[in-house]
């Protein structure tokens, strides 16, 4: 179940093999033989992952509902830390270092930020939900530098024109497209280097949709994003690289296929994953 | 079944809704106005200044100042939710944050429990434990007073507060609680600077709940207050009244019409006291909640072509409601 060592075209790498290169990483996360459990071992939701997802690219994870997509997402970040009974087993890397092992998980999850599916602003102001993460103390973030720092959050998740004159204002009077650009800007603001997206856009109408989609393409020049989608057109709108999970009957995820984006949509390896492609399954 | 008869049909349940509503307010009404012209009643036959600012009430001498029973009633009030409503969020907090799943059902029928406990059995207990528990410790000799009052109090109005503050701030928090895991919140980062606020409104309709019940609860508060009348007390440890408490010990043996609607006016004195309060909290929550620091000189509403364009209306309404 092992994935083909891949070969990055644009960059002309293998990525496989770019741990060991030297200088900076060309593999920002990987699993090595993952399982995931709830409820104490009782239940297994994933099984032997094994997965390299490129620095700054757009990984798809795509799959039928259950298929552990998302508690894969969610391992990420350690997520699963507040669910009491969840076990982890095999590796999960990040630059390198397991993450299950990370002693600071505020600092993992400042490396590691994450947009949900609904959006999900805090009750305060359009600026305070930026400046959220940069006036915990654990960022060390000068009082000074938090204008500007925000402003240019803002900016990079493309909402600055449209809320700089009301910075004062309450995150809850946007629209629902707008909140979730104020959460992607409140997760980039405190500079992370991976963001995880669980299904960003469900809540949102199409033309919000195309926004954050625009969004994700630019986001991509200086972030590892990690996206879980149900919506596959948009998987290959957004994504360089697809990771296809599925269910067996034991219903405990499993990585079928991984790999270039376009290979996965037009030349699917796997039956499985062509029949749920071409909508056949799920 | 044509449609004249449908909207006949429509009409009759429109009018059954109409005429239940009508009979709630007009009784509610009916009930202020009776109370009202009953207790104003005291007028004709005393001075208001004596009422509103004597510091004496005695039956005998024919005096009704109301100072005393004012004060013990704002007091015991004011001191229960103080000690109440801090203490209800770190119980809520704990909960919903802490607690594991078994505790929390636990805890949580507990304080359900307690919510149904008649208040004579809270007086009881108070009488029992709590009075002389204050009579040893301060030294007091009757050992009744706004202090036993108020920790009996605390008891009853822990329940209501502790029941919704928990409902507001689990709600919050299951929305909000990854959002700042996410950008590196600690436990005490996220309640503090997030979940606690965002719970404001449920915190404050609590507090309005527990208000209610602080100033208007009567057996208990009666059993270990003292009812002193005669005077403003000085310590929270000697005899003291409230307004219920008042009404309650010395209606029954209110002979003369004048002492009836002296207690009468308490009644109506209590009445307005406990709708200003209840209106003066929800008109500072209404107003917090809406608009979080908006500024709003600074920059206008988003501009709709028609400000009585019927859609905008009725998104205002919504979010006024």
């Amino acid at each position: 179940m092992s994935p083909q060592p891949i070969t990055d075209s644009k960059q002309g790498v293998v990525l496989g093999q770019a741990r060991t290169n030297g200088g900076m990483s060309q593999i920002e996360i990987e699993a090595r033989d993952f399982n995931f459990f709830y409820d104490n071992g009782g239940f297994k939701a994933l099984k032997d992952i094994n997965l390299r997802m490129p620095r700054h690219q757009v990984t798809a994870l795509i799959g039928p509902s259950g298929c552990g997509k998302s508690t894969f997402l969610r391992a990420i970040n350690r997520m699963h830390d507040q669910t009491p009974g969840t076990v982890t087993q095999g590796e999960l890397l990040f630059e390198g270092e397991d993450i299950n092992r990370a002693e600071d998980l505020i600092v993992l999850r400042r490396k590691i930020g994450m947009i949900f599916q609904r959006p999900n602003p805090f009750p305060m102001s359009i600026f305070d939900n930026v400046a959220y993460g940069l006036r915990l103390e654990a960022q060390g973030v000068r009082k000074s530098e938090i204008n500007d720092r925000v402003e240019q959050a803002l900016r990079d998740a493309y909402l600055w024109d449209e809320v700089k004159d009301k910075l004062r204002h309450s995150g809850l009077a946007l629209s629902g497209g707008q909140q979730q650009r104020l959460c992607i800007a409140r997760a980039i603001a405190v500079k992370p280097e991976v963001l995880l997206m669980d299904e960003p856009c469900a809540a949102l109408d199409p033309i919000a949709t195309l926004a954050i989609e625009e969004l994700i393409n630019e986001l991509v020049k200086n972030y590892t994003i990690v996206i879980v989608t149900h919506n596959m057109q948009q998987a290959a709108r957004v994504s360089q690289y697809t990771a296809f999970f599925t269910t067996d009957d034991s219903r405990t995820g499993q990585l079928v296929e991984f790999g270039h984006t376009t290979d996965i949509f037009t030349n699917p390896k796997d039956s499985r994953t062509e029949d749920y492609i071409t909508g056949r399954f799920g | 079944m044509n449609t004249a008869t449908l909207r006949r049909k429509a009409i009759f349940v429109q009018s059954i809704f109409f005429a239940t509503a009508a009979v709630l307010i007009l009784t509610s009404i009916a009930l202020v106005l009776f109370i009202g012209s009953q207790g104003l009643r005291l007028f004709t036959t005393y001075s208001p200044a004596d009422f509103f600012f004597g510091t004496s009430w005695n039956q005998s001498t024919h005096t009704y100042g109301v100072i005393p029973l004012l004060y013990g009633s704002l007091m015991t009030t004011f001191l229960t939710l103080l000690v109440s409503v801090p203490l209800a969020i770190l119980v809520a907090i704990f909960m919903v944050e802490v607690a594991p799943a078994p505790m929390r059902r636990v805890m949580r029928s507990t304080v359900e429990l307690f919510a149904a406990l008649p208040s004579v059995i809270f007086g009881l207990l108070a009488l029992t434990i709590i009075v002389p528990w204050v009579r040893e410790t301060f030294n007091a000799p009757l050992g009744k007073g706004i202090l036993p009052a108020t920790i009996v109090l605390i008891f009853m109005v822990q329940p209501t507060i502790v029941t919704i503050t928990e409902d507001a701030v689990r709600t919050s928090a299951s929305s909000l609680r990854e959002a700042c895991h996410a950008v590196g919140a600690t436990r005490w980062q996220m309640l503090s600077g997030v979940i606690i606020p965002a719970s404001r409104q449920g915190i404050l309709t609590a507090v309005i709940l527990g208000l209610g019940r602080a100033v208007g609860e009567t057996m208990a508060v009666q059993m270990v207050i003292g009812n002193i009348t005669v005077r403003i007390p000085k310590t929270l440890t000697e005899g003291a009244t409230t307004m219920p408490a008042t009404i309650v010990t010395q209606l029954p043996e209110a002979a003369d019409p004048q002492t009836r609607s002296a207690l009468i006016m308490v009644g109506f004195l209590l009445l307005i006291i406990a709708f200003a309060l209840i209106l003066s909290v929800r008109t500072v929550t209404g107003r917090s909640s809406k608009k979080p620091k908006a500024v709003k000189a600074e920059a206008p509403e988003p501009v709709s072509p028609d400000p009585r364009d019927p859609l905008r209306e009725l998104e205002r309404e919504m979010e006024a409601s």
